[in-house]
């Protein structure tokens, strides 16, 4: 049987680790090289990186933190923020990212998406949606398609961008949500339940998960296969080990490593 | 030496750098020729079988892979590696290497919770003292991700399974040749592990 994952997610910016509340208030919490590989020898099951660096001529860095993490950690990891191109996702992967996240670059042009999965498998793609509540009556689901950290709505709707992503080739999701990201006070279970519903590609869980009980929704009520962390683990609240504990604990299926 | 074969499939170089952390001296080759001398081989895989054929066909791979199996040097496929290891597949007309008998098979669970392709950690269950998988304990888990899933002919040439809906092959092999359908080069401990002992085997089975 499968278990549900546990994945931390590393913001980068210039080659350090941040970490923001609503994608802004960055603030440097260390090297994302050796946070890594912490949390791999604690026994997580996947990373993803986030390159937020804000000019694109300090993007190399970026290649050599994931050359580094390539190195030393021995699980899958994604890579995402400014990729544009199956040029961008090639360099990306040839440094040793698995997968790559397409965010920003696939609203502009959800093309993208099926280029990058033609290249190198529908297996490579994650499909990285910011969403946030609207009430607008263009919306049906409720759930409005956002970008740059939220300040830009796009007009899409959430469910319906899901459904086009799989079709296009992605072959997971995130789904992460803009007003839940960086409060602590768990998923956004009803969005996460209708997207899980709604494709039949793995479906992360991301913003707003605070403590191993926000997890534990994520993965039953809000039917995801796997729920993203950051500050949770960043700050030293809670350890991997820890949270995969509970997690077990609450019957769910989990790779325990007994380290 | 382990020659790592590259046939554009996606992750020869993450298994180099697996075996260079085990400090296992590898290289990485596309070269024909040179797999006809080689001592050891690991033979990865991502993507589609199909291309992945066309490819090792176009550059002469296939029989350079297919001697060495007859040469008797130890081998390891991963992925779909582990695939193109058999008779064939569902997921290409073209005939597979025909390194060990059987077929690879598309999931089609009835369970719809079950999504195509498996990925994530799922575990593996041994069913026969293995050399290269005699550091497994129940429970540990390991990374896949795929559509097809390897169904040998004989049972005897299933060395470990796994169990998504219906119960499959995770690992088969006979006699110098063994083959894993997850990534043991993303699979943590659990799977260096199984990596260094391919590294230190001597090809015999028993």
């Amino acid at each position: 049987m499968l278990s549900k994952r546990l994945i931390s997610c590393l913001d980068v910016r210039d080659g350090r680790l941040v970490k923001s509340v609503r994608f802004v208030n960055t603030k440097d919490i260390g090297d994302p090289v050796s946070a890594a590989r912490r949390y791999y020898e604690a026994g997580l099951d996947e990373l993803v990186f986030y390159d937020i660096t804000a000019s694109s001529d300090q993007r190399d860095i970026m290649l050599d933190v994931v050359e580094d993490v390539a190195r030393q950690v021995f699980i899958p990891f994604s890579v995402g923020g400014g990729l544009r191109s199956v040029e961008d996702c090639r360099r990306v992967l040839g440094a040793g990212a698995e997968k790559v996240n397409l965010n920003t670059a696939a609203v502009a042009d959800p093309d993208v998406i099926s280029e990058v999965a033609d290249a190198f498998g529908v297996q490579a793609v994650v499909l990285s949606m910011d969403v946030k509540a609207s009430p607008a009556a263009s919306i049906p689901s409720g759930y409005e398609i956002v970008t740059h950290g939220g300040r830009r709505n796009t007009g899409m709707d959430a469910i319906e961008w899901a459904r086009r992503g799989e079709a296009l080739g992605a072959g997971e999701i995130v789904v992460n949500s803009i007003d839940a990201d960086g409060t602590l006070e768990g998923y956004e279970l009803t969005l996460t339940r209708m997207i899980a519903g709604t494709v039949g590609i793995p479906v992360i869980a991301s913003g707003g998960g605070g403590r191993p009980e926000h997890l534990c929704d994520a993965l039953t009520a809000g039917g995801a296969d796997a729920a993203l962390v950051a500050s949770m683990l960043h700050y030293g609240h809670y350890s991997v080990g820890s949270i995969k504990q509970f997690l077990h604990d609450q019957g769910l299926k989990i790779r325990m490593t007994g380290q | 030496m382990i020659h790592v074969v590259d046939y554009d499939a996606g992750n020869q170089t993450s298994v180099k750098r697996a075996l260079d952390h085990l400090g296992v001296a590898s290289i990485i080759t596309s070269d024909s020729e040179e797999l006809a001398r080689a001592e050891r081989i690991i033979f990865p895989g991502v993507g589609h079988a199909h291309s992945a054929l066309e490819t090792l066909r176009e550059r002469g791979l296939d029989v350079a892979l297919k001697s060495a199996g007859a040469r008797g040097i130890p081998i390891l496929g991963i992925c779909v590696g582990c695939q193109i290891l058999l008779s064939g597949s569902e997921e290409t007309d073209l005939p597979c290497l025909d390194l060990i008998g059987g077929r690879c098979l598309r999931f089609r669970p009835d369970d719809p919770d079950l999504k195509v392709p498996h990925m994530g950690w799922n575990e593996l269950c041994a069913s026969h003292g293995h050399p290269v998988l005699r550091h497994l304990r129940p429970g540990d888990e390991v990374y896949f991700v795929h559509s097809y899933y390897p169904a040998p002919g004989d049972e005897r040439d299933v060395l470990a399974t796994s169990r998504y809906g219906v119960e499959f092959a995770a690992v088969i092999g006979r006699e110098n040749i063994v083959a894993t359908q997850f990534h043991v080069e993303k699979s943590g401990p659990v799977g260096l592990k199984i990596l260094g002992e391919f590294a230190r085997w001597d090809g015999d089975a028993c």
